[in-house]
């Protein structure tokens, strides 16, 4: 199965998304340089974190004006999966591909640590293999993962079931301690109605090597990896 | 013919920097007096930073040569090979003087440097490490410049996208006018595709690429070569200000453009830019280069010639590629956005010219910026920097052990650094195999079973009592700490920040220094292949310690075979390697312990014998590699007492603690825990292990001395008679260790 890891100027975690699935899922991957037009036969996308265009004005506010958004819009109108991660997530709020917005951690600080996570649902293509209330250990590295929206919206996704994680603590209770962010309902990540677009601010790529200290993100891409096999 | 409508004058050679002797040999060197852009260029070569004048000589000292040393020191950063065609290149640099002045400003751009350094050599950086000291927790200036240093590391790291791995961080009041940021950074590449910092090749074109040129950081590197007094801040407008996203985009083009072999030679342009690039990377081929500065890329408008010769703006570096291929490497750096420009040719004359509106604004021998740049001799006078006695003996025995292992570990020198690490993302490039705050960090090499480990150290107290103690104990130090996780130390960096050289007392600790670092290198067999030299770290006239701070490369041939300093499992067995010859803990001075007991400072440094590390290093590897070792961890400020919490505080386990008995020895009982003996190394072994382990250590010439078993939640401390010395519940050291840094950030 073809995968696309898209590189914005300033993406760093585009190596880290290619090894985890070049060598790690062992499925064809290639960067798809952010001036190209065309995803060609790539079947999942991945927007990967970093910091598209340094984060200057804000995150991801200027990557989404990039010439190959276009053709992500379309695969992801097209309903095939398309996974945004941390500064990719980020994109994503701001080109409107998913609802709401990133804002500075409440800390206003930079925060590196691994964080526990409850899966929500299993109607995406990247979870469709985690069972719902799974608690999976992720680590997250961002400034400005700190989820918003109106609450009419946040209403909308808590009924269509398009809150796909929340921080949670180790035994799995959505409390204020466990939030890293200041994140409305503690969440970590969510998905568009139809499921196939999914943003997340933790980085499963970093979690797909038990050396490194776990394995738990590499259910992400099994995931959609059985799902795509299997329709 | 060169324009002297601008003639220099001595006064204006002495507001830049140079003493009367070094005007009238410049004007001797050129038989005429330097006009004002030519005398900024001297200015910036010849000044300490650029010119090691006052160091020179010592460095000389250290040994730099290896089987394994495939780049010694003289180019941006040494190069040791790794085996399977890979090679690290590394480099420890100091940005002590402006991150005093603009903290954030100064960190960043700090680890904006050292990057360049790096990824000039062609290899992609994949670890950073700080080592920082700042003044006492309590003065006024600490929390800001702790929180803009952290910050400053933090936004330009997280956004290139290399991680911050580890490090150390410690506070000392002699640190209150100038503090110590001293980044080192690791990179990866073939050891085949070394590129160098050369101007050979005659008509090669000489191309800038890179941000444009502005007025920041003019005379960067000569702040960086003078004391502060009360006008320190007003440097600030001296302070470069950093751009991560055009480093990142700079790094990336770089790597791409050093695969299409049109690459001669790349550099840098760090401290006093175009200059020291331009001059260094012809001097270094034995060339000449022109320099057209009208196509300098500038961005701000009617730079002069000076301005654009001593600019220090970020993210840029100089190259010379093969003439011809000018077109690819414009296409390349076209892709990644980034201005590219030619600027000039190698020539064969031996002369750095630069050209600017039809006249020649610059003209002079290449040999006379770098090899006639003068060295000293700096006079030396040894001076006892702390009183001999041991200040233990008037502080009077203390009722409770356990409150001052409280105290100790809530002191920001020992507690949980967390707050700090965790804004650095540690993590990215997903090869960080450990949490920052190990005795060493470990970053596997992909494709192989290798790992890498990483450390900073340095003690400057020891550099205090005994500078050529403190010299050896640094540099066993840090090989001690890569040993403790089962790696073999291959090589050396190091930042040796100093005060006023000019002074007699400083040039004598900077001398005893380096020959205690140069004789622990030589038994261990540990070259020195690149470095750096922080004079002038002074205010008032007030020094600081003398801070050698070694950074060192180790490799772990199976990354399986490695261990953190966290206490596995409970019932384990604590022991202690040691010396043979000597007791488990001999007398030593419990200087951390004193000192924050007391305020007091004195006695002696610890006493090393360099073949009995070795001997208790090895010991530890072997224990490692063969699966008996489950923690280790060495002895170092604050003794035993110290590395026991701290193996606890880091256990795998949440909630583990310890019982141990202090082995026999006269004197104090306080002062036995908190002791600071050096070659010591605190390891955990399951109860079955035990005897196999002690046979390992005697056979590498060591000796393991049992003290005690992890047990869960108490951390109990006796006597040899078995009398409770400290007795505490785990939550209570883990609370007191946990806050320790809120009052600094």
């Amino acid at each position: 199965m073809q995968f696309a890891v898209i590189v914005f100027p300033g993406s760093n975690c585009d190596h880290d998304c290619y090894h985890a699935i070049k060598d790690v899922l062992k499925q064809p991957v290639r960067f798809v340089w952010h001036k190209e037009t065309s995803l060609g036969d790539a079947e999942v996308v991945i927007l990967p974190g970093g910091f598209s265009y340094g984060d200057y004005l804000r995150a991801g506010a200027i990557s989404r004006f990039s010439p190959i958004m276009k053709a992500v819009s379309e695969h992801a109108r097209e309903g095939r999966p398309l996974l945004g991660i941390c500064n990719g997530f980020q994109c994503l709020t701001e080109s409107g591909l998913l609802p709401g917005a990133l804002r500075r951690n409440e800390s206003l600080r930079f925060v590196c640590e691994e964080v526990w996570l409850k899966c929500e649902t299993s109607r995406t293509p990247f979870t469709c293999g985690i069972e719902p209330d799974e608690i999976l250990k992720m680590t997250i590295a961002h400034g400005e993962g700190n989820y918003f929206c109106e609450p009419g919206t946040l209403a909308e996704l808590e009924d269509n079931n398009q809150i796909v994680f929340r921080y949670t603590d180790a035994d799995g209770s959505v409390s204020p301690e466990a939030n890293p962010n200041g994140s409305m309902n503690n969440i970590a990540g969510i998905c568009n109605l139809a499921g196939n677009v999914v943003g997340l601010m933790p980085h499963p790529e970093r979690s797909c090597d038990s050396l490194l200290g776990g394995e738990d993100g590499l259910q992400m891409f099994m995931s959609v990896l059985r799902m795509v096999a299997s329709s | 013919m060169i324009t002297t409508d601008t003639h220099a004058t001595r006064e204006m050679a002495l507001d830049h920097g140079l003493s009367a002797t070094e005007w009238e040999k410049i004007k001797e060197i050129l038989g005429r007096k330097p006009n004002v852009t030519e005398l900024g260029v001297f200015s910036a070569m010849w000044n300490e930073h650029c010119s090691y004048k006052s160091s020179r000589i010592h460095l000389k000292k250290f040994p730099t040569q290896g089987p394994h040393v495939l780049q010694g020191p003289g180019e941006n950063a040494g190069v040791v090979d790794l085996g399977e065609g890979l090679a690290v290149a590394f480099k420890m640099e100091s940005h002590n003087h402006p991150s005093f002045i603009e903290p954030y400003q100064g960190a960043a751009t700090g680890v904006g440097g050292i990057l360049r350094d790096i990824f000039t050599m062609g290899a992609r950086p994949i670890a950073v490490l700080d080592s920082l000291r700042f003044g006492a927790p309590e003065h006024p200036r600490t929390p800001y410049l702790v929180g803009g240093v952290v910050g400053g590391i933090a936004g330009y790291g997280n956004c290139v996208g290399v991680p911050t791995v580890g490090g150390e961080t410690k506070f000392h009041p002699c640190y209150n006018g100038n503090i110590l940021v001293n980044v080192m950074c690791a990179g990866i590449m073939r050891s085949d595709a070394i590129f160098r910092g050369t101007a050979s090749g005659i008509g090669n074109p000489v191309i800038y690429v890179g941000a444009p040129t502005g007025r920041d950081g003019i005379h960067g590197a000569s702040m960086a070569s003078a004391g502060f007094d009360d006008s320190a801040l007003e440097k600030r407008p001296t302070v470069q200000v950093g751009d991560p996203f055009r480093e990142k985009l700079l790094l990336e083009a770089c790597l791409e453009l050093m695969k299409c072999g049109a690459v001669v030679g790349i550099q840098d342009m760090g401290a006093a830019g175009l200059t020291s690039s331009s001059v260094e990377m012809a001097g270094r081929a034995g060339t000449g280069l022109l320099l057209r500065l009208d196509s300098v890329p500038c961005r701000e408008e009617a730079m002069t010639p000076y301005e654009m010769m001593l600019s220090e703006s970020q993210e840029r570096m100089l190259l010379v590629a093969e003439k011809g291929r000018e077109s690819e490497v414009r296409e390349i750096f076209q892709r990644w956005d980034l201005p590219m420009s030619v600027v000039g040719e190698v020539t064969g004359d031996g002369r750095l010219r630069a050209t600017f509106g039809g006249d020649e604004v610059a003209e002079l021998p290449v040999s006379s910026l770098t090899d006639d740049a003068p060295t000293y001799d700096r006079p030396r006078e040894t001076e006892r920097g702390l009183p001999l006695d041991d200040p233990l003996d008037k502080l009077p025995e203390p009722e409770d052990l356990g409150a001052t292992l409280l105290k100790m570990l809530a002191h920001p020198n020992h507690g949980d650094k967390k707050p700090i690490w965790r804004q650095y993302d540690y993590k990215v490039r997903t090869n960080t195999v450990t949490l920052p705050g190990g005795d060493a960090a470990i970053i596997r090499l992909k494709g192989t079973h290798k790992a890498l480990a990483l450390t900073t150290d340095g003690n400057a107290r020891y550099g205090m009592l005994d500078p050529y103690k403190g010299g050896m104990l640094a540099v066993a130090e840090a090989a001690r700490n890569i040993c403790c996780v089962g790696a073999r130390p291959l090589a050396i960096t190091n930042c040796l920040n100093f005060g006023n050289p000019e002074r007699p007392a400083v040039m004598a600790q900077f001398s005893s220094s380096i020959d205690g670092m140069a004789q622990a290198c030589r038994s261990l067999g540990l070259p020195v292949v690149s470095g750096n030299v922080s004079f002038y770290n002074e205010t008032h006239q007030v020094d600081i310690y003398p801070t050698p701070i070694i950074g060192m490369v180790g490799l772990l041939d199976d990354i399986q075979k490695r261990v953190g300093h966290g206490f596995a499992s409970q019932g384990d067995v604590i022991a202690l390697i040691h010396p043979k010859d000597e007791a488990p803990l001999p007398h030593a001075c419990a200087h951390e312990y004193v000192w924050m007991e007391t305020g007091r400072e004195g006695g002696d440094a610890p006493s090393i014998s360099l073949d009995a590390e070795k001997a208790v290093q090895a010991a530890c590897r072997r224990g490692i590699e063969m699966d008996f070792v489950r923690s280790a961890h060495d002895l170092s400020e604050g003794g035993l007492g110290i590395a026991l919490a701290e193996s606890a505080l880091s256990s795998l386990k949440s909630g583990l603690g310890a019982e141990v008995w202090l082995p026999e020895q006269e004197g104090r009982l306080d002062g036995l825990l908190y002791g600071e003996a050096a070659s010591r190394i605190l390891v955990s072994v399951s109860p079955q292990s035990v005897n196999a382990l002690q046979e390992a250590v005697q056979s590498c010439g060591a000796e393991l001395t049992r003290i005690g078993r992890v047990q869960e939640d108490a951390f109990v401390v006796k006597t040899p008679d078995n009398v409770p010395l400290i007795d505490l519940a785990m939550p209570d050291i883990v609370a007191a260790w946990s806050d320790a840094l809120s009052e600094v950030l």
